[in-house]
């Protein structure tokens, strides 16, 4: 909402010496949300006046036509001057604005006389553009037959100077979509006096003795509750509109069009009435407010033509629809430039209503923000008599009167006890402010402790006790509230899994991997890159009725894709040494594509309501990944560089787990993104829970990846649901320690982890560690066999081991090993 | 110096008379200073201090002396052994501390080599600092709450009072899960979490609530369509606005500086009532650069203050739909982006770097923004 403060002070006395910015300042205050104050053509300085246009001369010897035109600027500004223009959208006698010799416009360009198209220019014929006024592109700013005489001072016929405040109007304060609205928070912020132009009538002439006006109804009364049509016949359709109220209207951002359209326009920003005016004399019958057909065609203002629900709401006539009511006019009904007779429609809509035919059509006016947001029930026939004022004294006519139906509506009466504002606030605010505020506002207060407010027409907003305390606490000013700390009550700190997830995130930074936050819209494309099977749980994902983007339209069921993406966007840039991690929501199991019952909010849902609301949404379990590419240690003066590679994504599962307390089993695994036989399978209490290896050369190539990336992911929630609340102190030893070495061959087939636990198994409860510290095939053991070399640590907690009690345990671990997986003793 | 042997033995041994011992001490010392290093001094070591050193053989003749003498002479060639090794041993010093000086100056190494074959990882800046933000309220007594990101439309509007025909819920700003009529929508805002902690907990709640959400923006430079908010709720008997208020300007300290400050615009939220916003005091210039155009602060805008955040009472409605009696209990709420807090405090200028993953940009903040 633009509110230029010259209107503003036109209903308010604000004192002279606040400038724009000093009331955008107590707005603010207030809660208008005033976000810039513009001055009028800011960068226009010297003479602008208007000219009106003597003669035009053609020249036609050029690429483009140029016009030569004597321009009388006043005899105070040297009479007639020559000027080159290049638009061509005036005519002989128009009044044109005219930058002389010596006026900068904005972007510092000054105007001199100079020579161009072989004449003398001797200034400029100006464009609202050039003069920053508005964005009007059709040319030559033509100011209204009459409105000036050739030399007045047009900077201030334009509004040169006066400054505008833009703000954000929020829902709640539909009343401030307008001057007046504005206006009235103004004169509270001052503490001055508000003359409110919507509640009084201004005069018009008698109603026409010869003639009835238009009639009207309203087929529903819950949705229009008070419909009014004023008449006016014999109106000058080629009336100009004032060039103030043409300032005024492009200083708030709108387009002057006629006078009607003008006048609808102009009442509607003033006042916040939106108003339409039809011609008399393409209706039919009686107008009324109702519903549709299902089904009816109908053409707007705007040329789309519009296939109406038996839900929306219309305004009719005997020939069908002739309007969306309260949003846009229709074509058919549209007064035009020969239009002499004017029925002038101001209603009120229920805001729900109007917001669903707004949102069913995609169509948002100036008229259906302002009614979606509530309009001053009683100002229809206080806005319309204002108009139908400036139409009678602008365009000449004859007053015929006003019809009008209306619902009866009970005012809204607010219990308010006088201490609460107080109360809720946190200070005292005594009973006398509470009332003088809420009479400000235009409340009607009575009652001594125990306030009963009847809330003024305009404020459809306030219903509830708490909506007065919020007027009482902001108009009394939020900077007075004190500074108090409430006393919580003991908190039990971060949960485990809270901990835990921090602990992982920080130990993955710590080993040398990079948190990235990736989007969690996957395509199908991407999942078939990761050559997921069609039944995958992965692919059964949520689906999203309205994504970014229809390439990307489920949410991600893995958190591979991402890191896929973020991975190739790294390596584009040339970062090909990767270790990326991402810890977040995967979404599984799909949402029914139907539609759910509602569930009230007048009171707390049963247990069985909120557990079936809960049972729509997908289980989101928190994962972890990681990606890496290029190379895990870079060459340097401590020797060669190292390949990332499976071993680093398995070596990063076990990390997490290890951060958790948990021991993952490892074991040979079938991932489908993986390389078959490079990947593990992560299994926690015979559940897998992730995977990790090498991904499959065939998705790093549709991927996009560096050759042998590889991946690990790993369902973080199932980890830390498995992690001990407490972890048991070991027995520290202080014995002396004994060490074994054991070198095993088994069949190269067997893993390493079975040979592990098989050493592990039996070398008893002396064995303090056991560590795998080479894995060797060649010459030197028999085909098709590998030989692990493991080194035993013994301790025992209470003596000194001898030799034979070391070699029987280590013996047992060959036992064991040999009986488990067939290893005998590499000699 | 022992006198003249006169009194009882006839039997003298040449050896052990102090002038010999004199000379074998004056030629082990000479000896020890002449040798220049430590291979010369275990020599020196063994002609003179060794088994069969002069001194070491002229005490293999004490035994020959009567035995009123043989103290004496002991005594005489202990001192002189201890002469001897003192002597040996000083030099041993001065030579391993000649030898260790040369050879450590020998291994050194340019300690300026760079030292990183191990990478540096780094954690996301948004996860730390919502990570900070959770400890600055779980020291005043706050729990992290959490709840889902595809969310119950339910939870996400209806019980938040954004009545069915707010502009909110439209397809310009809710992505809608499966049909627009599913009842399912990807959370708009933290506050569900706000509804779920008061069904799930129980009175007096006060919690702190990170997370991801979602709303249909176009990726630009101060946009994105997945971003996070930290979301603060209070329910407890009697608790006021001014409550709200005492507790963002801790908020604010905590995070910006001792001193530095919050202030509240009225505003409109459907969830709370009354409602602000919340600017931050500017906690680079503090105000200094308005109306000073010497010095300008690009963090503020030369404005002062820092849009930050909404916040207000808890609206009655609120507490209504989820069974807490209002006439009992009052709330207050806080929520602010973080992302936008990360770029004002980070100066980050564009929300791209923020979302697209480049390495580059995490390592910049490694694990603590």
């Amino acid at each position: 909402m633009r509110a230029p403060v010259s209107w503003l002070r036109d209903l308010v006395a604000i004192p002279a010496d606040q400038s724009g910015r000093d009331i955008a300042t107590r707005l603010i205050r207030a809660g208008l949300e005033v976000e810039t104050v513009e001055t009028i053509g800011a960068g226009v300085t010297g003479p602008l006046v208007v000219g009106r246009v003597l003669e035009i001369g053609e020249l036609t010897e050029f690429k483009k036509p140029i016009r030569f035109c004597q321009v009388d600027v006043g005899t105070e500004n040297g009479g007639v001057r020559g000027i080159v223009c290049g638009a061509r959208n005036f005519a002989v006698d128009d009044l044109v604005v005219v930058a002389l010799p010596g006026t900068v416009l904005p972007g510092g360009f000054e105007i001199a006389a100079r020579s161009t198209y072989g004449k003398v220019s001797d200034g400029m014929i100006c464009s609202e553009r050039e003069l920053e006024l508005g964005d009007d592109h059709s040319g030559i700013r033509v100011l209204p037959v009459g409105s000036a005489e050739p030399g007045d001072d047009a900077a201030a016929l334009l509004g040169v100077g006066d400054e505008v405040l833009d703000i954000a109007i929020t829902p709640d304060r539909g009343y401030a979509l307008s001057i007046r609205g504005i206006a009235r928070e103004t004169a509270l912020a001052y503490g001055v006096p508000f003359e409110d132009p919507g509640t009084a009538l201004v005069d018009l002439p008698a109603p026409a003795a010869d003639r009835a006006p238009h009639p009207c109804a309203s087929d529903d009364l819950g949705a229009c509750d008070l419909f009014t049509l004023r008449t006016i016949v014999g109106f000058d359709p080629a009336a100009p509109s004032p060039l103030g109220m043409q300032t005024r209207l492009v200083a708030c951002g709108m387009r002057p069009v006629s006078l009607a359209v003008d006048v609808t326009n102009y009442v509607m920003i003033e006042l916040g009435q939106p108003l339409h005016a039809f011609d008399l004399d393409k209706l039919h019958g009686p107008v009324r407010a109702s519903r549709p057909a299902a089904g009816e065609e109908f053409e707007t203002l705007d040329h789309v033509r519009r296939t109406l629900s038996a839900d929306d709401l219309v305004i009719a006539d005997d020939s069908g629809t002739i309007g969306l009511a309260g949003v846009m006019g229709g074509l058919h009904s549209e007064i035009d430039d020969a239009t002499t007779s004017i029925a002038l429609e101001a209603a009120h809509f229920d805001p729900a209503t109007i917001a669903r035919v707004s949102r069913r059509h995609k169509l948002s006016s100036e008229a259906s923000r302002r009614f979606e947001r509530g309009v001053d029930r009683d100002l229809a026939p206080y806005a319309s008599a204002r108009a139908a004022a400036l139409l009678l004294e602008h365009g000449g006519g004859h007053y015929v009167g006003m019809t009008a139906v209306e619902a009866p509506v009970a005012p809204a009466v607010i219990d308010l006890p006088a201490t609460e504002p107080g109360a809720v606030a946190g200070m005292t605010i005594p009973r006398e402010t509470v009332v003088d505020l809420l009479v400000g506002i235009g409340c009607e207060v009575s009652g001594e402790h125990d306030l009963r407010v009847v809330p003024p027409s305009w404020r459809p907003d306030l219903t509830d006790p708490i909506d007065l305390v919020e007027e009482v606490v902001r108009l009394h000013g939020y900077d007075l509230l004190p500074s108090t700390l409430p006393a919580a009550p003991l908190g039990r700190g971060l949960t485990r899994a809270q901990r835990l997830r921090r602990r992982v995130g920080t130990v993955l930074a710590s080993r040398g991997l990079v948190e990235v936050l990736t989007y969690p819209f996957v395509g199908v494309d991407e999942l078939d890159a990761l050559q997921l099977p069609a039944d995958d749980v992965r692919r059964r994902t949520p689906v999203l009725a309205n994504p970014m983007s229809d390439e990307q339209p489920h949410l991600r069921g893995t958190l591979l894709p991402g890191l896929v993406s973020v991975a190739r966007r790294n390596v584009g840039r040339g970062l090909v040494d990767l270790r990326l991690f991402e810890v977040g929501s995967v979404f599984l199991g799909e949402v029914a594509d139907v539609a759910n019952r509602r569930q009230g909010v007048d009171r707390r849902p049963t247990e069985q309501e909120w557990a079936e609301l809960n049972e729509l949404l997908p289980v989101q379990p928190t994962h972890v990944a990681a990606l890496f590419a290029g190379q895990r240690q870079p060459e340097g003066w401590w020797g060669p560089a190292i390949a990332a590679g499976w071993a680093d994504a398995v070596a990063t599962a076990r990390v997490v787990a290890d951060a958790c307390g948990v021991e993952l089993v490892v074991e040979a695994g079938d991932d489908p993104s993986f390389h078959p036989g490079r990947v593990a399978r992560l299994v926690l209490d015979g559940v897998v829970v992730g995977a990790a290896g090498e991904l499959h050369p065939r998705v790093v190539e549709a991927s996009g990846l560096p050759a042998r990336a590889a991946a690990m992911w790993l369902d973080l929630d199932a980890v830390i649901a498995a992690a001990p609340d407490v972890r048991s102190a070991p027995v520290v030893g202080t014995q002396p320690v004994a060490k074994e070495d054991l070198a095993l061959v088994v069949d190269a087939g067997v893993p390493s982890s079975e040979v592990l636990a098989a050493v592990r198994a039996g070398a008893g409860e002396l064995l303090e560690s056991v560590r795998l510290f080479d894995v060797y095939a060649g010459p030197q053991v028999p085909a098709g066999k590998k030989s692990l070399a493991f080194a035993l640590r013994f301790r025992a907690p209470d003596r000194t081991l001898d030799a034979a009690e070391t070699a029987a345990a280590r013996d047992a671990a060959l036992a064991e090993a040999t009986a488990r997986v067939g290893a005998v003793l590499r000699t | 110096m022992s006198g003249p042997n006169t009194s009882f033995d006839p039997k003298q041994v040449a050896s052990l008379d102090a002038a010999a011992i004199d000379a074998m001490v004056a030629d082990a010392v000479a000896a020890v200073a002449a040798a220049g290093d430590l291979d010369a001094l275990k020599a020196v070591r063994l002609a003179h201090a060794g088994d069969r050193s002069p001194i070491a053989l002229a005490n293999r003749e004490i035994g020959a002396l009567p035995p009123a003498a043989k103290a004496e002479a002991g005594k005489r060639v202990g001192q002189a052994r201890a002469a001897v090794k003192a002597a040996l041993d000083e030099r041993q010093a001065v030579l391993e501390a000649e030898r260790d000086a040369r050879v450590l100056v020998e291994e050194s190494v340019d300690v300026t080599l760079p030292t990183d074959w191990q990478p540096v990882g780094a954690r996301h800046p948004l996860t730390t600092l919502m990570e900070r933000v959770g400890d600055v309220f779980v020291a005043m007594g706050y729990e992290i709450a959490e709840g889902p990101e595809v969310e119950a439309e339910w939870a996400n509007f209806d019980a938040l009072n954004i009545g069915p025909d707010h502009p909110a819920r439209t397809m310009q700003d809710t992505f809608f899960v499966a049909a627009p009529d599913s009842g399912v929508v990807l959370r708009t805002h933290t506050s569900p979490v706000q509804i779920r902690s008061m069904l799930d907990r129980p009175l007096p709640i006060y919690v702190i609530a990170p997370g991801r959400v979602y709303r249909t923006d176009e990726l630009d430079a101060t946009h994105t369509p997945v971003f996070h908010q930290i979301e603060g709720l209070a329910v407890d008997r009697d608790i006021t606005m001014g409550d709200l208020r005492g507790t963002l300007d801790h908020f604010a300290a905590a995070m910006f500086g001792e001193g530095i400050r919050t202030r509240m615009r009225p505003s409109y939220f459907p969830f709370t009532e009354p409602s602000a916003e919340v600017d931050l005091q500017c906690f680079v210039c503090r105000g200094e650069s308005v109306g000073n155009p010497d010095r300008p602060c690009r963090t503020c805008g030369s404005e002062g203050w820092i849009e930050w955040g909404g916040c207000g009472m808890v609206n009655p409605r609120v507490l209504v739909a989820v069974g807490i009696d209002p006439t009992q209990y009052r709330g207050f709420a806080f929520g602010m982006g973080v992302e936008r807090t990360l770029m004002f405090r980070n100066g980050v200028a564009d929300m791209h770097d923020i979302v697209e993953g480049d390495a580059r940009f995490s390592l910049a903040f490694g694990v603590e923004a």
